[in-house]
């Protein structure tokens, strides 16, 4: 038993577990050795010689999307409802030498939505957007104090403020600034925040994984408001990467169809405010139910032939939500419309018995927008689960992968109760997490 | 089980020195280029990983220092390999290999944008490169700090160790950038190992100075 109380000890670290006897929860014939695991997916207490299941929840309070679809959450989803794309075919830019797809945010309109906010210093075009979508949430949510020690501000970024490397761009600021934790100090002095940002910075799985620590540190009860943001901007530097690649399509890409060739890229930052303070919620109430990481460990550029890295993340991310696949409402897809990726995943999503669930992919939209992707496309699966309804899949028409997934068309309305986001990026990496709304 | 979890391992390069659980095992020569060291390690420890030769200057470093983390205290032979965590942070990036690809586009005239570059320019990717090698299949993390965050990393990795997200961890700090280069790598474990240090960052300090 001198074990037992050990672990005791380590539950009531977590605040939310009570465990008032370890005889019990013995006889109650769960293996000890697997407690801890045990104690992860389902919180419990005993309480009367009853397992009582609890939850630390992460709840969603605030939340903002910036694209070349519009500067608020609702102006963007109001698009998507429409089937209309940010990707757009630039005959002449600054991204490439040749005529490129891409989705490019109103530079003039950036700059006017800037200018209302009086902000005293000269700022880089991804701090403009991080300091704008932070903004939109705060004025949202009233209950968010950003200065308050116990709230926490997570960056994810792919690239940060890499168009200070462009000669064109040299001496415009110090060359500090092309530091992703320099990048954490500007927005956190701008909002009078007292903690240094955490910045995640792994790829194109960096946003769904931002989102993940946020549940992860409100866990831990240091924080109870964690400001999650993410952000990429349009570059030469990525667009001239990704040709290199010949992995950019020379129209708006076409996730999972059968006439695919290629990526469109994009700019974009997104917010989303988590808080464990239920009271703080605004109209119906969403939760991070589970989220979950891992690596192929197959190739570092290319993603495995099997899914199977995909299929470890969305297999932990259901046993940490306590759900099982015929629970799953809608999959919010990676869908990149490479080739590999999206034949990928429906290798995954298929061996994870999710094939008929309702799917689509939003980079049709968007374009890819690294480590804006994963939190832009939760806020719309968010959306989606508040207004009970599902974005059709621009630009697809045949299917085109190997497995019979359930790609959505066209947009529908349909009680969304749930919503798992997917993301793999460069590395090997994969990352799963789920969306539940509470009734 | 507790939630005391334990540094069993480290390797730390760095000023030309490869240092493996407090065991200085490797000295490079005077005034070496940071490059020309990390390959002097590699071909001293005879590691014969062809894709070592593909890879940027950070992954290379990353290499070798998870080699030798790995070769003594062999995690992978003593745990599932989706159960090893990978989170590793530093300070640039991969702004070293970055800077590299700007070089290709800057001058319309002599555009030569490479795909084996551009690939390296996400510093997740090293953690790519450790887990390819070893088969870890774990959670995984890239984070950016200004300097080694001792608390926030004890205090995560406990966390996914404590909440059984994990059961081991190779953890640390790897960069690279403009001449300097710093690997400290370790694994944590709920297991003492040769180094008998507690996970803490008071800890970890006492190791990384």
């Amino acid at each position: 038993m001198r074990d037992g109380r050990r672990k005791i000890t380590y539950y009531r670290k977590y605040g939310s577990l009570i465990v008032t006897n370890f005889t019990n929860l013995y006889l109650l014939n769960i293996p000890i050795t697997n407690t801890h695991k045990f104690a992860n997916s389902y919180k419990f207490a005993i309480c009367n010689k009853q397992l009582i299941f609890l939850t630390q929840e992460s709840y969603i309070i605030a939340d903002n999307i910036i694209s070349p679809l519009g500067f608020s959450t609702e102006e963007n989803f109001a698009q998507l409802k429409q089937m209309r794309t940010g990707v757009q075919r630039l005959e002449k830019s600054a991204l490439s030498a040749e005529p490129v797809c891409a989705a490019v945010i109103d530079a003039r309109r950036l700059d006017d939505e800037f200018k209302k906010l009086e902000a005293s210093k000269p700022f880089t075009r991804l701090e403009q957007l991080f300091i704008l979508s932070i903004s939109d949430t705060l004025k949202q949510n009233p209950a968010i104090d950003i200065r308050s020690p116990k709230t926490l501000l997570i960056l994810s970024s792919t690239k940060g403020n890499i168009d200070l490397l462009d000669p064109e761009n040299t001496g415009k600021f110090d060359k500090k600034r092309l530091f992703l934790w320099e990048t954490g100090n500007v927005i956190t002095e701008h909002f009078g925040n007292p903690n240094k940002a955490l910045i995640v910075s792994n790829a194109c799985i960096s946003g769904v994984l931002a989102i993940i620590l946020g549940k992860r540190l409100l866990e831990e009860n240091n924080y109870d408001t964690i400001v999650v943001s993410g952000g990429d901007i349009m570059t030469h530097f990525v667009v001239s990467g990704f040709q290199s690649f010949k992995a950019v399509s020379s129209e708006v890409c076409k996730p999972y169809d059968a006439a695919r060739d290629g990526i469109s890229l994009g700019e974009a930052c997104g917010t989303v405010v988590l808080t464990n303070d239920k009271t703080k919620v605004k109209g119906t109430a969403i939760a991070v139910k589970g989220g979950s990481s891992s690596n192929d460990a197959n190739h570092i550029s290319g993603p495995s032939r099997t899914g199977d890295g995909l299929l470890l993340a969305i297999e932990r991310t259901l046993k940490e939500a306590n759900m099982n696949a015929s629970q799953v409402a809608y999959i919010s897809g990676h869908g990149t419309a490479t080739l590999y990726n999206d034949e990928m995943e429906a290798q995954a999503i298929t061996t994870a018995n999710l094939q008929d669930v309702p799917m689509n992919s939003l980079k049709s939209y968007f374009g890819h927008t690294l480590g804006a992707a994963g939190i832009i496309e939760s806020i719309i699966g968010i959306q989606s689960m508040r207004s009970n309804t599902l974005i059709g899949t621009y630009n697809y028409n045949e299917p085109g992968v190997t497995k019979p997934v359930n790609i959505i068309k066209q947009t529908t309305e349909r009680t969304v109760n749930n919503c798992l986001k997917t993301a793999a990026g460069f590395g090997g990496c994969n990352a799963a997490v789920l969306f539940s709304k509470e009734a | 089980m507790s939630d005391v979890n334990y540094i069993s391992a480290f390797c730390r390069i760095s000023s030309g020195k490869v240092n493996v659980n407090h065991s200085i095992m490797f000295t490079g020569e005077e005034g070496e280029a940071p490059a020309a060291f990390i390959k002097s390690v590699y071909k001293h420890y005879q590691l014969n990983y062809p894709k070592f030769y593909k890879m940027d200057g950070l992954c290379q470093l990353a290499f070798v220092a998870s080699e030798l983390l790995l070769k003594d205290n062999k995690i992978t032979e003593r745990y599932n390999k989706e159960e090893i965590a990978i989170v590793i942070s530093n300070g640039s990036a991969s702004l070293e290999i970055d800077t590299e690809h700007q070089q290709t586009i800057s001058d319309k005239a002599n555009y030569f944008p490479s795909p084996a570059v551009f690939v390296y320019t996400l510093p997740n990717i090293l953690i790519g490169e450790i887990a390819i090698r070893n088969l870890i299949k774990g959670e995984n993390t890239f984070f950016i700090f200004d300097k080694f965050d001792a608390q926030f990393t004890a205090q995560y990795i406990n966390s996914l160790l404590n909440s059984g997200r994990a059961e081991s961890c190779i953890a640390g700090w790897v960069e690279f950038y403009e001449g300097n280069y710093d690997a400290f790598l370790y694994t944590v474990e709920k297991t003492p190992g040769v180094i008998r240090a507690e996970h803490t960052a008071e800890q970890l300090l006492n190791i990384y100075k």
